[in-house]
Parts: C-alpha cells; structure tokens; sequence
C-alpha cells in the first residue's frame, strides 16, 4: 500500500509562493525568462525548503531554520545608497568594484571606468529587460537535482551583474562584486552573478557580502561561472553578513578543456549560511581547486557542501576546507566527489579539518566519493580536532598569552586555505580578515 | 641593549633567593609520584648542574617549573624572587623570567621562526611594560644573535623547528633564550643529540648569558656539556629528589662512579 504523505507547508514555504504572485510581474525578463522562473517556483512549491531527512540538508534543517520568510527588498532609496558607502572589505586589492545594496545594482557606487579589451560589465536587470546575448546565458548551468535556494534565486532574482570577457581577454585588475544590505528591518535579497570567461582568458573576480549586525535579513545569491577552454578563473567568496542573517549561496561552475578555476571562500558571518557549489568538469584536463576557510563563533551555522562531477577524462580536482569552531558554533562540511564512466585518469583529492576551539562546537564532515571509472586517484581526509595543548604550552612557555598563541596556531591551521590564492595583495587582504576576527577572539574574555 | 639593562637593574635590587623549592612532589595522572620531596635553593649569578640517571625526574622538575598541565604538585613550594611560582600560568612565568629550554622543542607547521620569535619577544616586552620592538630593531637583533649561535638565516624563515635536525633544534632554543634574556634559564638536556661542535656553540651561547644577576640551571645525563659550562653547585638527583650537592668535581665523580650508588641512597 503506498500512502502519500503530503508534508503541511512551512509559513515560510507559503510566504514564498504568495510572494512570487505579487512579484512576478515586475521582475525582469522577457518570455522565455519569466517561463524559467514560473518552472522554479514551480518545483520549490512542490519540493518546499530542504530538512534534515533529505541527505544533501541532513545537517542544515532549512525548514526549521528558516521558519519565516520576509519580504522581497525594496530598491534602495538614497538614505540606503549612503549607508552603503561602507570601508571596502578588502583593502589594497585596488579591484573593480560593483555594487549591489539590498540586491540591487548601484550604479553610483560602481567603478564602470573604461573597461578592458573584451570586457562587458552590465547589470542583470538590464541585461533581462534588454535581452542581451549574455543573459540568454543564464541557467543554462543547473544543480544536478532540485536544490531549494537555487531554485528561489532563479524565481525572485532581481538583479545582479554580468561580466562577459571575450576570448584571449585578461583583466588588467580583479572584479569586486559587493553585495550590501542597508536596511533596518529584514528583507530578502535575490542577487546573480553571471560570469562568461572566454577560451584562454583570464580573470580574478571577488564576491564580498556585507550587512548590519542584528537584522534577520535573508541573503539569496546564485553566481553561474562559464569557463572556456585553456580559461583561467580565480573566483574568491568573502561571506560577512551579519549575524542574524540567513545566507544562502548557490555557485554553478563549467569548465572546458584544460581550464581553469581556483576558489576560495572565506566565511565569518551570517547566523545560519549555506554555500552549496556545482562544479562540472566537462572538458578535458580542467584542473581546479577549491579552497575555503570558515570561522565561526557563537551560535553561528555555516554549511559548505560541494558537488564536483568529473565529466570526462584527464581532469584534476583539490579541495581544502578548513574551520575553526568557537562557542556552540556549527560547521558542516559535505563534499561529493562524482567520477563518471570513462573520466579516467582523474585525480581527485579532497581535505577538510576543523578545529573545536569551543567545547559545545560541532563539526560535520561528510566526503563522498562515487567512482565508476576504473584509472583514477582519488581520496579524502577530514578531521576535527582541538588546540595541541603542547604546542599551546610551548608558545605560552615564551610569554605567548593564551589567547594570543591560541590565535597564531588558528592561523597557520586556516592559512593553508588561503594561501594559494595568488593574487598578493587579495592574499593578504584575506588574511587580514581572518586575523581581525582573531583579534576580536582575543578581545573577548 | 636597553631590555638587558633594565632587567639586570631590577634583578640586582633583589637579595632574595631567585629559586627556592621546598619539599616539592609530583605526581603523573595516574598518581604515580615522580617527585618526592625536592629541595633546590639557586640564587642569582649561580650555574646549577643536575645530573641523573633516566627516570630521576630531572625533566618532571623543569616541566613543573615551566608550567606543564600534565603534573600534579602534591605537597611543597616553589617560590620564584620569593613568588608562589605554582600559582602562575605558564605565560606568566616567563613574563616574571623564567625559561625552559626544551629536550624535544616541538615543530609548529604552519608558524614561521620569525614570527615566533617576534611574537614572543614583543609579548615579553609589552608585558613588561616596554616598548614593542619595530621591525629593523628586532631583524638586526635577530640576526646578531642566530650569528652567534652559528645559525642559518633561512631557518628562520621556517616553520618552527619543522624540519629542524637535532642540533637546528637545540640551537633555536638558546636563540630563544638569548632573545628573551630571562633571569632563570633551565636548560633540559641541551645536549642531547648534539655533536661535539655544535655543543661547543651551544655552551658558548649559555656561557655569554651567564652573569651576577642571572641564574642557569643545567639538567643533563652526561658529564660533557659540564666540560663546556662549568656549574657553581653540582646535584645528584635520584628517585624523585636530590640525594647529594657538591662543587663541580662532583660531576667527574659521578662520571667515574655511575649513578648506581646514588640510586641507593635515595631508595
């Protein structure tokens, strides 16, 4: 006998479908755009918000969560746009800045100087109501399955940025995309970063988000990256929301043959944050690395689930994550690694570490592997573990003060997520981050 | 200069024994004593010896001096410059001046030499109440000092003591000393796993801190480093405690007795 269990919709489930309705007619986009949105929100209302009986959410219940939706954002009015004239997150990277407040593209607040040879920058709303060539673009790279936030980008985005780069181009400086939010009471945020790198060219592009500490505002952000043949990305994430925030993230990669992508994530803020990423090697010989390090304190929840689909032969994959865990924090790491019939001689590798620096921290690290070719390397590690109380001792024993040899340990252990990036100044600038969040550590009692 | 020369006018204000340990016993997790009942008195300007036999408890002593979470003090004192050194945390034994060279420094991926040491000198400053050292103050003074002990100037740009050999190790804990200038140096078995010349460098480096107002106190199994830092007060630790002190020619004694007689004595 089959019994169909109709599970009872969230308000937050309902919220989002009667909100659609009232929006749809004003979000951008012609026919086929506005078809591709009717097909998303028509799968989250028959799919609703992931919980922890679904494998890919087991230890991120978005249903309990997320309980409440709020409403869409309004476009910023101009008390917004000079709240948003915020110090750059990453100081000394001199990179191109684009900016979105409270998930709209602000022109005023975007560097749209004199672009280099091949470079096309337009804002997503734009580029949708005009129907530009790069636009058709968009969902043409899709989660392997329903993915819920994925799924509500695609319905609700609003704006965003489009950076085309023409084949053989190079960006004479990185691409900052930053996404504020100003407002003083909660709002949700639906923002897509289409990324279109051509055969051979090259780029650093920086994704940075940012918002004030104590609105529970609901930050949605998708970034489709299309990477050409022999293309190289450098893709860095900067997640800073703040803390009452919810930050859900959904980056859908491609690459051809023998591109490629390097990424790293650095995540410190929101209350509860998602970043799920699709990567599909679909050329031959594409090697990539992804790297991440994510701090947490309090009663912060940050999930990092990657999905990395070796497609055809020759590709290499590396994935570092590392964490460091303070109070009652969670972290949730889930990393798949798929190798398909005949990718053979992939070379997959995937590590994650975190550090419980506090005694009610968690950490969930599940890797997977699923192999189906037969000449391949592939392995994992993960570990989670505390302080090395004699390498503490021996710091201490030279006048090092626990807080301080606590915070020089923490940044070795985290350092190796990013010191791969090769852009110095952006190195750096990541690393200064981390080190302000130490030295916040420190400050505390 | 003017670190060595503040510490050495506060130092010298005081008249009072520098260590002064008094029926001190310890204990392992399981309760198992490894020190019972050690007396120690060492007074500034002095160059203290301990010699013993493995599983005396020369190296229980300077973990407890040091701080080590592992050891439980059971019964007795320990003051330092007449403080009660037990009740401070390891950080601030060494603010108040006391260092331990270690017999296995341990490796720190990820955490340059350099780093290390400016980390450490600069806590030790500020919380002396000095001024941090700028960054051309503290490389010349580094590199002074790692010349001295015959030290590689690209070893400091490693991680700390990773992939270090034996005496690289050694070496790094006198530049560390040499750096920080402590009032109390204890040195764990310094000269373990060091060649003939690279001992030499090493005594030399403990040989230039020697002075009136610091103490050293040198732990080791062998006569041979004894050779290079000629000590004050020799004792013969056994069993837990100290069974006899005595002038320097104690150590040739002992190099012509062994170590069984003393073992003995202390059961």
């Amino acid at each position: 006998m089959n019994v169909e269990i109709t599970p009872i919709k969230t308000p937050a489930e309902l919220a989002l479908a009667s909100a659609f309705e009232g929006a749809k007619k004003r979000l951008p986009g012609g026919a086929s755009v506005a078809r591709l949105r009717e097909q998303a929100l028509a799968s989250f209302v028959a799919g609703g918000l992931p919980h922890r009986r679904i494998e890919e959410w087991k230890y991120t219940d978005l249903r309990a969560l997320m309980r409440e939706a709020v409403p869409l954002a309004e476009p910023p009015d101009k008390a917004a746009l000079t709240r948003a004239k915020k110090s750059d997150p990453l100081p000394g990277v001199a990179a191109r800045a684009l900016t979105l407040v409270n998930g709209a593209f602000a022109p005023e607040l975007s560097d749209l100087g004199k672009a280099e040879a091949g470079l096309t920058i337009l804002p997503l709303s734009r580029a949708l109501a005009e129907g530009h060539e790069l636009a058709a673009r968009i969902g043409r790279i899709l989660p392997p399955q329903y993915d819920a936030p994925h799924a509500l980008n695609t319905a609700f985005v609003a704006d965003g940025i489009v950076i085309g780069l023409a084949a053989g181009a190079k960006l004479a400086r990185p691409i900052h995309v930053r996404h504020l939010f100003t407002d003083a009471a909660p709002a949700a945020t639906y923002a897509r970063t289409l990324l279109v790198v051509g055969a051979g060219a090259i780029a650093t592009v920086i994704e940075s988000f940012e918002g004030p500490d104590g609105v529970a505002y609901q930050a949605n952000a998708a970034a489709e990256l299309s990477i050409g043949d022999k293309a190289w990305l450098e893709y860095v994430r900067v997640q800073a929301e703040g803390e009452a925030a919810i930050h859900l993230a959904t980056i859908l990669a491609e690459l051809g043959a023998r591109a490629k992508l390097h990424t790293c994530s650095l995540t410190t803020g929101a209350a509860v944050s998602r970043q799920s990423m699709y990567l599909r090697c679909a050329g031959e010989g594409s090697e990539t690395r992804l790297s991440g390090a994510t701090l947490l304190r309090k009663k912060q929840h940050a999930d990092v689930t990657l999905f990395v689909d070796h497609m055809t032969q020759g590709c290499t994959s590396r994935e570092i994550f590392k964490s460091a865990l303070d109070h009652e924090s969670r972290g949730v790491f889930q990393g798949k690694i798929v190798v398909r019939p005949g990718a053979q001689k992939t070379d997959a590798k995937m590590m994650s570490a975190a550090l419980l620096l506090g005694e009610a921290a968690e950490a969930d690290n599940k890797p997977e592997l699923e192999i189906y070719a037969d000449d391949v390397v592939c392995g994992h590690g993960a570990t989670a573990g505390a302080l090395d109380e004699n390498l503490l001792f021996y710091l201490r024993a030279r006048g090092i003060p626990l807080k301080e040899a606590q915070a020089l340990l923490i940044r070795s252990f985290i350092g190796e997520a990013m010191e791969a990036v090769p852009h110095e100044a952006l190195r750096e600038a990541l690393l200064a981050r981390a080190s302000a969040w130490l030295a916040q550590r420190e400050q505390t009692p | 200069m003017n670190v060595i020369r503040k510490i050495e006018q506060e130092s010298a204000s005081t008249t009072m024994n520098m260590l002064e340990i008094k029926n001190l016993h310890v204990a392992i997790e399981d309760g198992k004593e490894i020190l019972g009942g050690l007396d120690l008195t060492v007074k500034a300007g002095e160059v203290h010896a301990i010699m013993g036999p493995n599983g005396s408890g020369k190296s229980t002593l300077s973990y407890v001096l040091a701080g080590k979470a592992d050891y439980e003090v059971t019964e007795g004192s320990v003051l330092f410059e007449g403080e009660d050194l037990l009740a401070l945390e390891p950080d601030e034994r060494a603010v108040k001046g006391l260092f331990l060279a270690f017999q296995y420094p341990y490796e720190i991926p990820g955490v340059a030499t350099m780093t290390f040491l400016r980390t450490a000198l600069n806590a030790l400053r500020k919380r002396r109440g000095e001024e941090e050292l700028s960054t051309p103050e503290f490389l010349r003074l580094v590199r002074e000092k790692a010349k001295d002990l015959g030290i590689d100037q690209d070893i400091l740009k490693r991680a700390v003591n990773v992939g270090f050999s034996g005496g690289e190790k050694k070496r790094n804990e006198i530049l560390q000393m040499a750096l920080l200038q402590p009032k109390l140096c204890v040195l764990d078995e310094t000269d373990s796993g060091l060649d003939i010349d690279a001992l030499k460098i090493v005594a030399d480096g403990v040989n230039k801190l020697r002075s009136k107002e610091r103490a050293i106190v040198v732990i080791t199994h062998y006569q041979r480093l004894l050779n290079h830092i000629v000590p004050d007060i020799v004792h013969v630790m056994a069993r837990g405690k100290i069974v006899r002190s005595g002038g320097p020619e104690l150590a040739h004694e002992l190099e012509a007795r062994g170590y069984a007689a003393y073992e003995a004595d202390a059961a």
